[in-house]
This record gives structure tokens, C-alpha cells and sequence, in this order.
């Protein structure tokens, strides 16, 4: 099973890695490389922070965030923890989703 | 008064063309939006700010574009219950190189003759400091320097005209004497205040880093360069860029950067094409480069080049009563910053800051008195509240009585030490330590009992290594 954090704004992608209330964690599981389960579910922050999303990221199991803007301390951060950031993305959440579990994200895109 | 030409006007704000050439050479970002928000045009230095290319802005939202704190805390844009007015504001956003850049952003609607929003003009002004989050820094105060000795007044009384030329500045000194303060202050004095001042490291980066860091590069042109960078020698357009550690810069880029000083173009990595920036060099060095000249590790024409004016700080033991005016500035600085009601130094510690070396100059002494305010458990700061290191250097004033028997230091085979003197960074770990057992690992708790900011905290527990 393969988990994916995705900072929100309303239904898109945030345009801030540390300023997201809502977080939404995808549960993927696949079962062949074009078919799977897909469980989400959707978290909100008391206070949003880089710090609390990073927490949250580590604590959840996540192997890749997907986000727009993130510092560099916090990249490194979740790098250095073993997490894959694609950082510099914005769109609806559902398009980046179908595109990443088609294998087509690719970091500095807009997906509107 | 000559009449104006109104159909020139017209030309210049109705051509693309025209009209991008005329923002690029304003010294502040600028982007036009449509009235949803939607990029329409930005100019040069918005595209060096964000680290966004032109084509990729257009038509994205502004909040993405921009990625700005303040598109989620109140922005005219995003909240449309009431007719839109313009707004200035201090905020912060988050480049393509993932930095955390401090600006001033203003938002003004344009509107028609029916007072209907046509468009919005953003405009962003770098601010040079985040003076808040930064307690150990390189700064010498907030933001000043402070000194009555005769050396670093004649810098001071020099620094006003030198802002005023555009002359490339060389500023030599030891470690921790002040110039990278000393650089920003002629920055702040020049009429390129309005610009960014941006610094680059070239003893902190690696060597095969340090070109794109400089000048940018373009997609593809290395391994993992999945975008545009547009180098710091471009988002320095308008402003100065502060080269630190000159003497470590490899000497191909020497060679590199000599040409951009002749003729100040930057050629990005991978791209064939140049761009001109208007920047301001200043460089710093606390070696001695005439000696890497004749050992050929530093090209003697772009000494020449960067040696128009020059700059010497002096060491912090040279500087006579500097010490004691340093030490009260800091006193009230830390006092203020971590609420602590200390109010003076003891007779003994003041001779003892008096007399101490001070290697690593006004920096040293700026983290001994962090150091002493936050131990202090009074009003005064005594013997004991300064660090233990301060004891074992040489040229201890006679007479001075330690403040309290040690247990003995355990030796080594050797007959050497086996526990080294306390260090400042060791003192730190411990704080950081004691403050997340005290608040059972709390960091925001915890950045609070210090005194620090939370990415402070974050950043100091990164690099001592604790998880």
C-alpha cells in the first residue's frame, strides 16, 4: 500500500505546503499497474503549519507528498525521512490524482 | 509644460510588447491580473522573485502564482464580500527554489468609470530581513551596527557616500566582524533600496552548485534541474548581489564573473541566450587575496575589478571601548527578545568580557552575552552565567577569582583533556534538550521557553542532528 499526502484547498491543490488546514491522505493499493483501490481521507489541522503537515506526514506512513509551494527545510526534511516530495504543482486534486496514478505528475505543472 | 502625448501613452499601455519592456525596467515585481485574478502579464523582476517563468504565469490564478501567505489571511482577491480597495501589506512567499522570501505586496484595483474592477496591478518589493525569526544569525542588532571606535567610525562616516556610488566593494575582515552587516547597511543607503539584496555563500555551497546558483539555469541543462532557475546574479536585477567567501569561488566562475562585471550580461547554464541585470557586486573575503594572487588561486584582474573600494574591518580586540558598548547593546537586545528582567554585568564579568580574545569577534561576543541572559537567574550577569570556555584561554586578568571550584577534569592517557571545554553550540544542544523534556516534546512549547521562533528551533534541531 502506497499512502500520498496532499495539502487542499477546497477541492485543488494548496497553493502553500504550511498554510493548509485540510490534508487529504490517499490509500492506494494496487493490485495491477493499471487497476487498484483507492481510499481517502481527509484530515484538518488545528493550526496549520509546515511543522504539524511534516508531523502528520511521518506519523501517517506517507511515501510521497504532492504539494505547490514548500520551503526548502521542510523538503529536505521529509526527503531526509525517506518521503518523495513533487513540489511546484497546482491543480484540481482529482486531475493531479489521475495523473499520478497514471505515472504523468511531473513537478513545475499546472494541471487546470 | 510640453503637452503630453496621449497617443504615445496609448501605444505603450496597449502593446504587449511595449508595455512589458516598460514594467521590466521598474525595480519592484509586477504582475497585471484580470479581474478574477488570473495572471495577465509579469514583468522581470517578478519573474526573478518567484523563480516563475513568464509564459508559465500567464493565466494562472495569482494565489498560485505567488504563493503567498497573505492569498489565505484576507487578500482582496480571494475574499469578494465587499468592493474591492487597495491594500498594502507586509507577506511572505515561497519561490520555485522553495525560499521563504519577505516582501511588501500591494494590491490596487483598476476600475472603469462605473467603478467596476477592470483589472489589479500587484506590485512586490522585497524586504532584505526577517528580523523576528532570527536570534544567532551574523546580525549585530537589528539591523545596525554599533561602534564608537575611531576604525569603524571613519567606515561609518564613509558608508553614505560609498552607498551612493554604484563601484563594485570589497570587504575584508576576520570571521564574525561585521560584513555581511556592514554590505546590507551600504545596501539600505544606496538608491538601490528599493531592490533586493541578495547574498550568495560561496564557502557553504558545493563547487558544481555554485554556477547555477549564480547565474541560473535552464530546464534539463543538469541532472534533477526538472525547471528554470533563474540564478541569484538575476534576482539581484535592481538591486546587490553580496558575494561572502569570494576566496573559495572556484576559478572558472572567476572568470565567469569577471565577465558579467564587464559587461553584465548572465549566460544560465544551458541556455545560449543572455540576459542583462542591473546588479551591484560586493564581495567579502577574510582571506587574504593578494597572497591566493600570487599563489594563483585567485585571478588578480578580478581583484582589480572587485577592489574599487575597499572596505577593512577591524578585529573586535582592536577596537578598544567597542567591547563594552557591544556588550550593553546585546544585554538590552536579548533582554528584550527572551523577557528577561537581567539589568547589568558584574564587576568580575565585565573584566573578564573586557579582557577575553574574542576570536570569532562580535559574533562571539553577540552568542556569549545570548548565552549569559539566558543562564542569568537574576538581575546580574556573574561569573557563572558566562561560558566555562572563557576561563581557559590565556590573558586572564590577574587577581580574578574563579566563580566556582570545578570538579577535576578527568585525563587522559595523554595527560590531554578528556572532556573538552564547554562550546556555545554544546550549550545549545542542551537548551534545546532541557526546553522538549520540560515540555514533553513539545516544540512549539518548547521554541517558546527559548525564546526562538518555531523554524528557529526547527532549524537549530536539524542541525545538531536531534530528532
Amino acid at each position: 500500500m502506497e499512502k500520498i499526502l496532499i495539502p487542499l484547498l477546497d477541492n485543488e491543490l494548496a497553493p502553500r505546503f504550511d498554510l493548509a488546514a485540510d490534508v487529504l491522505v490517499v490509500s492506494l493499493i494496487r493490485e495491477t499497474s493499471a487497476m487498484g483501490r483507492v481510499e481517502e481521507m481527509v484530515t484538518v489541522l488545528e493550526d496549520p503549519s509546515a511543522e504539524a503537515m511534516c508531523r502528520l506526514a511521518v506519523k501517517a506512513g506517507v511515501q510521497t507528498v504532492i504539494c505547490a509551494g514548500i520551503e526548502k527545510e521542510f523538503f529536505d526534511f521529509l526527503e531526509w525521512k525517506g518521503i518523495r516530495v513533487l513540489d511546484d504543482i497546482c491543480g484540481p486534486v482529482d486531475v493531479i490524482l489521475e495523473a499520478y496514478l497514471g505515472g504523468r505528475l511531473a513537478t513545475g505543472q499546472s494541471y487546470y | 509644460m510640453p503637452a503630453i502625448d496621449t497617443q504615445l501613452l496609448i501605444d505603450l499601455l496597449s502593446h504587449e510588447e511595449a508595455l512589458t519592456l516598460l514594467l521590466d525596467e521598474l525595480p519592484a515585481a509586477v504582475a497585471l491580473l484580470d479581474a478574477d485574478g488570473s495572471v495577465i502579464l509579469v514583468n522581470r523582476a517578478y519573474a526573478s522573485l518567484t523563480g516563475l517563468e513568464r509564459e508559465s504565469a500567464m493565466e494562472l490564478k495569482c494565489l498560485h502564482a505567488l504563493r503567498c501567505d497573505f492569498c489565505v489571511s484576507g487578500c482582496p482577491l480571494m475574499v469578494r464580500d465587499k468592493p474591492m480597495e487597495m491594500c498594502s501589506t507586509n507577506a511572505n512567499i515561497i519561490s520555485r527554489s522553495r525560499e521563504k522570501i519577505f516582501v511588501r505586496l500591494t494590491v490596487s484595483p483598476l476600475k472603469d468609470k462605473e467603478d467596476r474592477v477592470r483589472a489589479v496591478v500587484e506590485t512586490l518589493t522585497p524586504l532584505s530581513h526577517h528580523i523576528l525569526d532570527e536570534t544567532s544569525g551574523s546580525a549585530f542588532g537589528l539591523g545596525e551596527l554599533v561602534g564608537r571606535s575611531p576604525q569603524v567610525r571613519k567606515i561609518f562616516s564613509m558608508t553614505p557616500s560609498i552607498a551612493q556610488t554604484d563601484s563594485p566593494v570589497l570587504i575584508t575582515g576576520e570571521t564574525g566582524t561585521g560584513k555581511d552587516m556592514l554590505a546590507e547597511e551600504i545596501h539600505k543607503e544606496s538608491d538601490r533600496n528599493d531592490g533586493p539584496f541578495i547574498k550568495v555563500n560561496c564557502g557553504a555551497l558545493p563547487e558544481h552548485l555554485l554556477e547555477s546558483e549564480f547565474f541560473g539555469h535552464v530546464k534539463n541543462a543538469l541532472p534533477g534541474a526538472d525547471h528554470d532557475k533563474p540564478g541569484r546574479l538575476r534576482m539581484a536585477h535592481g538591486g546587490s548581489l553580496f558575494i561572502t567567501e569570494i576566496g573559495d569561488l572556484p576559478y572558472s566562475l572567476q572568470t565567469k564573473l569577471l565577465s558579467y562585471m564587464d559587461d553584465h550580461m548572465v549566460h544560465p547554464v544551458g541556455s545560449h541566450k543572455g540576459m542583462r541585470t542591473d546588479v551591484r557586486i560586493m564581495a567579502a573575503t577574510q582571506h587574504d587575496l593578494e597572497t591566493m594572487v600570487r599563489q594563483k588561486r585567485f585571478r588578480q584582474d578580478l581583484l582589480y575589478r572587485l577592489n574599487v573600494i575597499r572596505l577593512n574591518l577591524p578585529p573586535l580586540r582592536q577596537r578598544g571601548d567597542d567591547i563594552r558598548l557591544l556588550q550593553d547593546h546585546f544585554l538590552k537586545m536579548f533582554r528584550a527578545r527572551f523577557g528577561r528582567p537581567v539589568e547589568r554585568f558584574s564587576t568580575n564579568a565585565e573584566r573578564l568580557l573586557g579582557s577575553y580574545a574574542y576570536p570569532g569577534n562580535v559574533r562571539e561576543l553577540r552568542n556569549i552575552i545570548e548565552y549569559a541572559v539566558n543562564f542569568c537567574d537574576g538581575k546580574v550577569i556573574r561569573m557563572r552565567h558566562l561560558p566555562g570556555y572563557m576561563l581557559d584561554g590565556h590573558g586572564l586578568p590577574e587577581g580574578l577569582t574563579a566563580p566556582q571550584p570545578e570538579p577535576p577534569t578527568p585525563v587522559g592517557e595523554d595527560g590531554t583533556r578528556a572532556i573538552p571545554p564547554e562550546r556555545w553550540e554544546d550549550v545549545q544542544r542542551k537548551m534545546i534538550l532541557d526546553a522538549l523534556v520540560k515540555t514533553g516534546g513539545k516544540k512549539q512549547q518548547a521554541a517558546k521557553l527559548l525564546g526562538w521562533g518555531r523554524s528557529t528551533l526547527w532549524r537549530k534541531m536539524k542541525h545538531f542532528g536531534i530528532e
